[in-house]
């Protein structure tokens, strides 16, 4: 592995990290390869052509378009090609393959919590199983911030009023530096953590060790009737709700004739504003949760939902 | 036209300094297209994240007010071009009318502004300060109104900018027009000319969504 | 001094704060900002002494935050911005055009008023308790969470804005329409080129700042606003309308000091610029598609693929130019007669670390190397090497070169050569090492950080030690030399450009008679002399 000799780089640590590694020596290469030839002219030139040196200067030239064209159009194709390295790598990175193990962080000033389909929930750390993709879903309560773990060269803002997704993956059991990346505020630099990556056996154990609250799927369904919206979306109710089995990951026909596929950022905006995209023939009729959940609870409900997937209607 | 005999020393002649003067006016309304750009710009993303909010909204919105102030605003334009173009020592009396009477125009066009706000305010639609929207769509149409109240706010601010303008003109048409005064007329119609066809853009933006299609 | 000229012609303090030539104005101007670098770089100072540590042990992390803050207003919009333009482009352009003003004199001096009157407020806002945002004013933190003067000190920024739309606005209009009788624009010197250039993204970019500044005032003030997220609003629209103003601010801050270095290039090796038209027009040229690149500061932020995709691709296409510009340069002093006065010294440095400056820019550019580096310290790093690296380090060529024109004196070769190697070599002692600790992944603005960083922010703080002092060192001898500098004469440096061709320094009109430009700039004869641009 060639990687290594790289100075002062550690190694990758993920899939992508690596080709992130490579792009960056890419640079350094063409850049090393630019600086030289241009501090080689500047000094030969300076030295060759100084005040009172005896050289000969005859038919200096003051342009040709040769030269002009030369150098733009090599610049051009250089900078077409790491264009395309780099775009390239880049929509790797943020593919999304696999949801199998989902985990929620909620960013706020300043700290990192994250939760575990199960229930462990955690601060400023988070633990995964190494060689499996883990998908993030991420949301903050205030500010904006922005998960950075220099180890794997992965980087996302987490914008408030919106969830992001991530996919991380670590290839090497360890410790590594989670960071807020975006400034948040007095404690931003405080606003640090670590990803702990353990072999799957390990993991498993981890888990089970941990669990001392019930499931978020279990919560979910708790804070769904405390907030009353079993009244309407439960099965026999007198109002007339969209019910929500099967619904997960399903398109919805909405009442101005398009549709949208039912997804975390879907029911989170129909929890919130829920008349900003009306289910096809039914009533206007919820009122919004906006400022009576937390970012917690709405998750937990995302999830309650989601785990009402594989139910029919 | 008697012309003041002396020009800053770095113009070459009168003319040069005129068109100098001109060119520079057309610099400034490039900056200010720029300034209403970005507000307006503002407006288009969120419209077109929420169109149903936007269009509700734009139907709580005074739109006889409004199409008032559009005919209020394009009257004193005209009045201003027509002083622009009768401009000269004789008709010195005119042309100080037509002004007084644009400025009053633009005067009639922020009083009724100012009706049109307490209207808003009685219906509790002010951001920030009393809004209350029983309706589904509350949010948008308060992002909504923070952008009507701020666009129109800036524009009313370049209105009593302009009036201004159109008054101390006035007052110096009364006494001794000179070339140099036909210059800066010149230059004061073209911005309050700007600052007439931003109405306009607003205008639609504000009063008309939501109106059409109904 | 027998004949008049314009620091001579009066004495009195209002001859002076009601002025409307344009040179005095210019020494107003370069008066205020050598006060407000100053407090810039104490913040940087400040900063870099905590830094030098992991722990928090100078201040705490919310004075840090207001520190960095400071630092970051005042050197954007009180100093870089205004900086060439404003002081040597007020002095030089007119005296380069061969004009007796610019256009709008009154306007001018109202623009420094104006750039005070922005200035105080934030500086009000500063010391009464300060502000923690960061530059970038980034919502919601800075409308619904920030505890601290965000609303003045936006309006400080808010008002210097227009000081600046004014200077643009008077630069155009004066390059437009004052040029003298055979001065065409393939005569134009190439310093003009570039601050026409930086005109118009000052007209055109500024007002775009004024109405985020304005919405940002208006949602913290009412508690409510266009940007947040509680009603529906977008936080990442703040960001692409500060960026769309911020980006080109960018340009704003180097292209006037790639004009001086044309000049400087040109004038001590003794020869034409080469590519002269290439030149000129790969200002323009980033200007414009310097307005398209904004969206190179959102690749983390969540925006669509696509949208980085051009963005990325956009930022590529605006370092041609640049790279044209770097390449013209190099082969400017091929076969010339190279002369190692403190400008070029200022000059060639200008060169190296601009290069290197736009060079890790394309790292940035570069999608998935810039998620990676984003925000951290490689970003810090990269824009100094811009931003000071380039535009201080062309500023203080600049000032040397006209220094003579400005004051009449002539300054200290010896101190003005050591000043300019001691900024270069201190200045890739502070920032060289922060690449590093960008790649490594420290985030900036973090006042603790992990210990494995503290042997590169121990070299960058002795960096800095470095660099403050030989800040401050032109601070005496060109303090000295204004008062008791040996007399200069018309044209010190042999230059063929009109502004030499009048007495040093010029009288309050500029030129006895109007000259008229019988020939391109940058002409020399074949045994190095200088042929003037009128004669």
């Amino acid at each position: 592995m060639w990687r290594q000799w790289i100075p002062l780089w550690q190694p990758g640590l993920s899939p992508h990290s690596g080709d992130v590694d490579l792009l960056f020596a890419g640079l350094l290469i063409a850049s090393a390869l630019v600086l030289g030839l241009l501090f080689f002219l500047l000094t030969l030139f300076c030295v060759r052509y100084r005040a009172g040196n005896q050289t000969n200067r005859d038919d200096h030239v003051a342009k040709g378009w040769h030269w002009e064209v030369g150098w733009t159009t090599a610049s051009f194709v250089c900078f077409l090609g790491l264009f395309v390295w780099g775009a390239s790598v880049y929509f790797q990175i943020y593919q999304t393959t696999s949801d199998e193990h989902d985990v929620f962080v909620v960013a706020k000033q300043w700290m990192w919590k994250t939760q575990h389909p199960g229930g462990q929930s955690e601060i400023n750390a988070l633990h995964i199983p190494v060689k499996r993709p883990v998908r993030l879903v991420m949301a903050s309560q205030d500010v904006i911030h922005s998960f950075f773990v220099p180890a794997l060269r992965l980087k996302h803002d987490v914008v408030p009023g919106r969830y992001q997704d991530l996919e991380i993956e670590v290839d090497k059991p360890g410790h590594y530096h989670l960071f807020c990346a975006e400034y948040c505020g007095t404690d931003h630099s405080g606003m640090i953590g670590e990803i702990v990556a353990m072999e799957s056996a390990d993991f498993s154990k981890w888990l089970t060790q941990q669990a001392p609250s019930s499931p978020l799927a279990d919560e979910g369904g708790m804070l769904f009737r405390e907030l009353g919206c079993s009244g309407c979306h439960g099965n026999g109710s007198k109002v007339r709700a969209p019910p929500l089995e099967g619904v997960y990951g399903k398109p919805v026909p909405l009442s101005d004739g398009t549709s949208v596929i039912a997804d975390d950022k879907y029911i989170r905006d129909s929890i919130l504003l829920p008349r900003s995209q009306i289910v096809a023939s039914y009533e206007p009729l919820m009122p919004s949760f906006e400022g009576k959940v937390s970012e917690d609870q709405l998750l937990r409900l995302v999830i309650y939902i989601k785990s009402l997937a594989g139910h029919s209607p | 036209m008697p012309e003041s005999s002396a020009f800053a020393p770095q113009y070459a002649s009168i003319p040069h300094r005129d068109h100098t003067a001109e060119l520079g006016m057309w610099v400034f309304i490039a900056t200010e297209v720029l300034l209403f750009g970005g507000l307006i710009l503002a407006y288009l993303v969120y419209r077109h994240a929420f169109p149903q909010g936007f269009a509700e909204a734009s139907r709580h919105t005074e739109i006889v007010i409004g199409t008032a102030n559009t005919a209020v605003l394009l009257t004193s334009s005209f009045l201003v071009a027509w002083a622009v173009e009768i401009f000269s020592p004789d008709t010195a009396r005119i042309t100080t009318w037509l002004l007084m009477g644009a400025a009053c125009l633009g005067l009639a066009f922020i009083a009724l502004k100012g009706v049109e706000y307490s209207r808003e305010y009685g219906e509790h639609l002010v951001p920030g300060i009393d809004f209350q929207f029983a309706g589904p769509r509350g949010n948008s149409i308060q992002l909504f109104f923070i952008f009507y109240f701020v666009a129109t706010a800036v524009h009313a601010l370049h209105m009593l900018i302009g009036i201004g303008l159109l008054i101390a003109l006035a007052m110096i048409c009364r006494k001794a027009p000179t070339t140099r005064h036909h210059t800066a007329l010149h230059s004061a119609a073209l911005y309050w000319h700007f600052v007439d066809v931003v109405w306009i853009f607003l205008f639609a933006l504000i009063y008309l969504p939501g109106r059409s299609s109904s | 001094m027998s004949e008049m000229n314009y620091l001579t012609a009066d004495y009195t303090l209002k001859s002076w704060f009601l002025t409307t030539d344009h040179k005095r104005i210019a020494i107003l101007y370069f008066a205020s900002l050598i006060f407000f670098f100053f407090i810039g770089g104490a913040a940087a100072t400040a900063i870099r002494i905590e830094l030098a540590t992991p722990q928090a042990d100078l201040v705490s992390s919310d004075i840090y935050n207001r520190l960095f803050t400071m630092h970051g207003i005042i050197m954007v919009w009180f100093f870089l911005i205004p900086s060439i333009p404003n002081t040597l482009g007020n002095f030089i352009v007119p005296l380069m055009i061969g004009a007796r003003d610019l256009a709008f004199p009154r306007l001018n001096l109202l623009s420094w008023y104006i750039f005070m009157l922005g200035g105080c407020t934030t500086l009000f806002a500063i010391f009464a308790g300060g502000i923690d945002t960061g530059w970038t004013f980034y919502t919601p933190f800075s409308t619904l969470y920030s505890n601290s003067y965000v609303i003045v000190a936006a309006a400080g920024v808010f008002i210097a804005g227009f000081s600046s739309i004014l200077t643009g606005l008077n630069f155009i209009v004066t390059i437009h329409r004052l040029r003298a009788p055979g001065l065409t624009w393939y005569r134009l010197p190439l310093f003009l080129w570039s601050l026409y250039a930086t005109s118009v993204i000052l007209v055109l970019a500024t007002p775009v700042l004024a109405i985020t500044l304005l919405l940002i005032a208006t949602e913290r003030f009412f508690g409510v606003g266009i940007f947040d997220p509680r009603i529906g609003g977008d936080p990442l629209l703040f960001q692409h309308l500060f960026w769309f103003y911020s980006h080109p601010a960018v340009y704003i801050m180097i292209l006037p000091g790639m004009g001086v270095v044309n000049e400087l290039i040109s004038c001590y090796s003794r020869k034409q610029v080469f590519g002269y038209k290439f030149v000129a027009w790969a200002s323009l040229a980033i200007a414009a598609v310097g307005f398209l690149v904004w969206g190179h500061h959102m690749f983390v932020s969540g925006q669509s693929l696509v949208a980085s995709l051009v963005f990325s691709f956009m930022s590529f296409i605006v370092a041609v130019p640049s790279a044209i510009k770097v390449f013209n340069w190099t082969a400017t002093l091929h076969k010339g007669s190279i002369h190692f006065d403190a400008p070029m010294l200022y000059a060639l440095a200008f060169i190296g670390l601009f290069t290197i400056g736009g060079l890790t820019g394309l790292f940035l550019a570069c999608l998935a190397f810039d998620v990676h580096a984003t925000d951290t310290y490689f970003v810090v790093a990269h824009f100094h090497y811009i931003m000071v690296g380039g535009m201080v380090t062309a500023y203080f060529g600049g000032l040397h070169y006209w220094w003579p024109k400005i004051t009449g004196r002539l300054y200290s070769e010896y101190w003005a050569r050591t000043a300019a190697v001691l900024i270069f070599f201190g200045f890739n002692l502070t920032f060289f090492p922060q690449f590093i600790l960008g790649a490594e992944g420290m985030p900036r603005r973090y006042h603790v950080y992990p210990p494995e960083f503290q042997l590169w922010n121990v070299l960058s703080s002795g960096g800095a030690v470095i660099l403050a002092v030989a800040y401050l060192m032109p601070l005496f001898y060109l303090g000295y030399s204004a008062f008791f500098g040996r007399r200069a004469p018309a044209n010190p440096w042999n230059a063929p450009g009109l502004e030499w061709q009048t007495s040093s320094p010029p009288p309050g009109f500029n030129f006895t008679t109007q000259p008229v430009v019988t020939r391109a700039p940058y002409q020399y004869n074949r045994d190095f002399q200088a042929e003037p641009q009128n004669a």
